[in-house]
């Protein structure tokens, strides 16, 4: 086992120690702050033991705005790192430990909390459900991400980061190269995140399926609903085989069994295999809810309905299907021939089709609309030369000959940056500012909006599009430092001055939400932007039960055609029943803390610990198969109340874009 | 939610949540084919990879082996017996066929925690080989399966006497028995390629 | 769901007798015969999904309930998952690696 007692707190790095320092003031600090204000009560009854889809989906987006700083501060020090030749300011291992946890966090515990979040608030609206399939298992599922995340987050102040990069190839990320527990963080805490991930799509495929409003089939769900579905199938396809990969990885690293290592017949390659059938999906994951939210906010601020409906749903449908069949793209360079590469090199380059078909929808969905430039339209007009910069790159490296010289250079790095972040953080971006009314009751200042925005796309074309030129140079990814010789150095600075500007463009969101918290209007419609869809017909922030009424649908951007019609909006109160929701629960935020507590002990080797906690596992399982409560029901003149409350603002102001 | 009840329907199919809760698990299900499905690929991957260690012709034994399938069959099929009974609105009976089915579930378990003890005797442990990590955690993946699955049908049964057959009751019931026969079902494929392929070649 | 009408759960027997039947008619091939490698492995490969099949429709009832259609495609999209991981890793594991 080898774990060296007196070294498990890291200690004699100033950057670590502070950062150890500033965690524990933050946490000391927050609870300090809860206490004063007598808090702990409303604490547990109205976040920690929800199962409301809303107050889960804004706690998974603080989730992801806290991971991004984070993952964002690891990408600064590898800019600070590599802005000059040879600078000292991370040694090798150090570096090796920042570009690993800052993959694993922006993808899984950033990009994923932040859509999957989205997702949660939006689509039971859209449909017009009044909350998801699994009430309970959905507050499991956001518990199980945050404990997964703390988790990771804690490993470099105590045992040690994982620095084996975020795709963990063995045989460097197994025990005999890289002993010590750094990479069981890899390993357990990502395993009980994907849980939660999983239970997800599973609830969401169900919730898609069976919760719609009556009148709207399928081809009459938004956009977003439809990418959200079809994200939560490939996430119930693809991450059985993550939760294997990772489960044979704890197996090598603490078992000793020889699934990917070198000795005792083992194949390394086979967890390059694994991870990247996982790995290409999950990408397409992200990348899916993304492009749905950028149809919402297109046709909302273009005044026009979305073009090409039924060729938009297919190639969502074509893109996730094609997802599942181009793995191999991700390691063309390690042996399997070239019958296999050819064949994987053509499914690569045919996913760029259906992308394509949705990138003429949405410049189709303006052309002749009357484009309003609000912040959220900024970041999806943005998306479109950006994201275009990281496919055809994407085409270029589909080519399996070719890829051979541009593996692993930093022309790599800037094509899958170019990808992720037009196409999903600037989704995020916008879908944050489009949807915030509705979450909060106030909208996020667009003044400051605009400044995020300018100096985020302009950071992060300063960061990004050096690094091809940098990788076509020869320059490779990874890589914690270079001679001056290379000649690098005038574009690796320029690189690292963008991400300077990236920051401080982060830094006016959080400053935007901040102020808007303090001093947004309040007074403000339910329907801001004069939107299309249904999620806009309820109170803002949304009442709890979302809907007094069940709505009936008719057509396609349904909420647009009631408004035009002036039918089905108005709410007969001798229409109305009881409505029925789910309890409250602990059991989730328990549920979480007792599989923390067991991948602690497991991420530690304390074998027989570990076990006794699995028991506490099962102890929560069995205590909810007894649990036959079954929800209440929500009096008529309560619904009454709240319904008048906000119906009377709406006579006003209809359109409200400040 | 409303309870959304329809009555004409079988027990466990009458409120709208029931049938989500079903629908959900069949869903679940897929996703656990995939997760076998994924063992399984493993497995062939390394199934020749023996460093120097037993091959399959070394350990398998096939009177072990078809006395454990037996043993699993038989108690899918007794499973769907209780479900039957249950169908029936025969309390007694679903409880009878569903001790008989853990039981025999048991059977099998036991046999298969002899089967892996024989073989770390006979010096084939998981840390042996990449085969014999392969073998071992496919294996042993379904017997955990399997002996998760006899933990939760005993407390489903207790909860079932308690509260006698409702709706509820009936649902859960239901699903733990999708949950079983599904098990028989990677069973039967890993008799196939397992051990009927290892004792082959 | 006609097996209900019956006094006798003739779905569940039938499957039973039909999964002994395969299951020892591929133990005979895979042991008693003296066929080829892959002759063996294709007919004990197809006795094995026919009994799953059986199994699925004759113990789980995949096409009953509301939602039968789903989850047929459900089970369906899962097992061409399946084949896809297995073979797609076999197929490109089988060149490379070490």
């Amino acid at each position: 086992m080898g774990i060296k007692w007196d070294k498990i707190l890291i200690t004699g790095d100033p950057l670590i120690l502070g950062s150890q320092i500033a965690i524990l003031l933050t946490i000391v600090g927050a609870v300090v702050l809860v206490t004063y204000l007598k808090k702990w009560q409303w604490l547990w009854r109205e976040w920690l033991t929800t199962v409301d889809h809303k107050r889960i989906g804004i706690m998974y987006i603080l989730v992801g705005v806290i991971m991004f700083f984070r993952g964002g501060i690891d990408g600064l020090l590898m800019k600070a790192q590599t802005a000059t030749a040879n600078e000292h300011l991370l040694d090798a291992q150090h570096y090796n430990e920042v570009f690993t946890t800052h993959g694993v966090i922006m993808i899984l515990f950033m990009a994923m909390p932040f859509l999957i979040g989205l997702m949660n608030v939006i689509v039971p609206l859209q449909i017009g459900a009044r909350d998801v399939a699994f009430p309970q298992l959905n507050a499991v599922s956001f518990w199980l991400t945050f404990a997964g995340a703390m988790l990771f987050n804690i490993s470099f102040v105590i045992g040690g980061s994982p620095d084996a990069g975020w795709t963990a190839y063995f045989p460097l990320a197994g025990k005999e190269f890289t002993p010590g527990i750094g990479n069981n963080f890899y390993a357990v805490a990502i395993q009980i995140a994907g849980i939660g991930t999983l239970m997800t799509g599973i609830n969401f495929i169900v919730t898609v399926l069976k919760m719609r409003a009556p009148g709207m089939t399928l081809m009459r769900m938004p956009m977003f609903t439809w990418t959200s579905f079809i994200a939560s199938v490939i996430i119930w396809a693809s991450f059985p085989i993550f939760t294997v990969a990772l489960a044979l990885m704890t197996f090598d690293r603490i078992f000793g069994t020889h699934f990917f290592t070198v000795g005792g017949d083992g194949n390394p390659m086979m967890w390059a295999n694994l991870f990247w059938l996982w790995g290409h999906p999950e990408v397409y994951i992200v990348v899916l809810p993304a492009f749905g939210m950028f149809s919402e906010v297109i046709s909302t601020f273009s005044r026009k309905m979305l073009y090409g409906y039924k060729s938009m749903v297919f190639s969502v449908v074509g893109i996730a299907f094609l997802s599942m069949l181009v793995w191999v793209h991700h390691f063309f360079t390690m042996g399997a021939g070239p019958a296999v590469n050819s064949v994987f090199s053509i499914t690569t380059m045919m996913i760029a089709i259906p992308t394509g078909v949705k990138m003429f929808n949405w410049l189709f969905t303006m052309r002749k609309g009357r484009i309003q430039f609000t912040t959220a339209m900024m970041w999806a007009l943005a998306f479109i030369p950006c994201f275009m910069i990281g496919g055809t790159t994407g085409v270029m490296l589909a080519m399996g000959a070719a890829d051979y010289q541009y593996h692993n250079s930093l022309f790599l790095v800037a094509h899958f940056h170019y990808v992720l972040i037009p196409g999903v953080v600037f989704a995020v971006f916008a879908g944050l500012y489009y949807w915030w009314p509705k979450m909060f009751g106030h909208m996020l200042n667009e003044k400051l909006g605009k400044l995020h925005f300018w100096f985020f796309v302009i950071g992060f074309n300063l960061t990004f599009l050096p690094m091809f030129f940098l990788g076509l140079n020869g320059a490779i990814r990874r890589s914690y430092t270079y001679s001056a010789e290379t000649g690098f150095g005038p574009l690796m600075l320029v690189s690292s001055i963008g991400a300077g500007i990236l920051a401080i463009g982060f830094g006016f969101l959080v400053y935007n939400i901040y102020w808007s918290a303090r001093y947004a209007d309040r007074n403000i419609t339910s329907d801001p932007w004069d939107a299309r869809t249904l999620e806009w017909a309820t109170a803002s922030p949304v009442q709890f039960y979302n809907f007094a009424k069940v709505p009936e649908v008719k057509s396609l951007d349904a909420f647009w055609y009631m408004k035009k019609q002036n039918k089905g909006l108005e709410l007969n109160e001798n229409e109305l029943e009881e409505i029925h929701m789910p309890n409250n629960s602990g059991l989730p935020f328990v549920m979480a803390i007792v599989f923390g507590i067991a991948g602690f002990f497991l991420i530690f080797e304390w074998k027989i610990a570990a076990l006794v906690a699995l028991v506490g596992i099962f102890a929560c399982l069995i205590f909810r198969s007894f649990d036959y409560k079954d929800g209440f029901h929500v009096p008529i003149d309560e619904i009454k109340k709240i319904e008048k409350a906000w119906r009377k603002v709406d006579k006003e102001v209809k359109n409200h874009v400040s | 939610m409303s309870a959304n009840v329809n009555a004409a329907l079988p027990l466990e199919y009458q409120s709208e949540q029931s049938r989500m809760n079903i629908f959900g698990f069949w869903i679940f299900l897929g996703a656990e084919i995939i997760l076998f499905a994924t063992l399984f690929a493993t497995y062939a991957v390394m199934s020749h990879r023996y460093a120097g260690g037993p091959t399959q012709h070394d350990l398998f034994e096939i009177n072990g082996v078809m006395i454990e399938t037996i043993l699993l069959l038989t108690s899918s099929f007794t499973c769907g017996l209780a479900i039957y009974e249950m169908h029936r609105n025969q309390k007694k009976g679903l409880l009878t066929w569903m001790v008989i089915t853990l039981l025999l579930g048991a059977g099998f378990v036991g046999m298969e925690v002899t089967e892996f003890v024989h073989y770390v005797h006979e010096g084939a442990t998981m840390q042996t080989s990449a085969f014999l990590s392969g073998f071992f955690v496919l294996l042993g993946t379904h017997g955990l399966h399997v002996s998760v699955g006899i933990g939760w049908a005993i407390m489903i049964m207790i909860q079932i006497a308690k509260k006698g057959l409702t709706p509820i009751t009936a649902r859960k019931a239901f699903i733990i028995g999708l949950y079983w026969h599904f098990l028989d079902v990677v069973w039967i494929f890993i008799f196939t390629f397992v051990y009927l392929k290892g004792m082959v070649s | 769901m006609d097996h209900h009408s019956n006094g006798f759960p003739i779905t569940q027997v039938f499957g039973f007798v039909l999964s002994l039947v395969l299951t020892f008619v591929a133990l005979f091939v895979a042991i008693k015969t003296s066929l080829s490698f892959n002759v063996i492995i294709w007919t004990i490969g197809t006795l094995a999904v026919i009994q799953a099949g059986l199994q699925l429709f004759m113990f789980m009832h995949l096409r009953d309930g509301q939602d039968s259609k789903a989850q047929t495609i459900n089970v369906i999209y899962g097992v061409f998952i399946a084949v896809l991981t297995v073979a797609g890793s076999i197929w490109v594991m089988s060149f490379g690696g070490m």
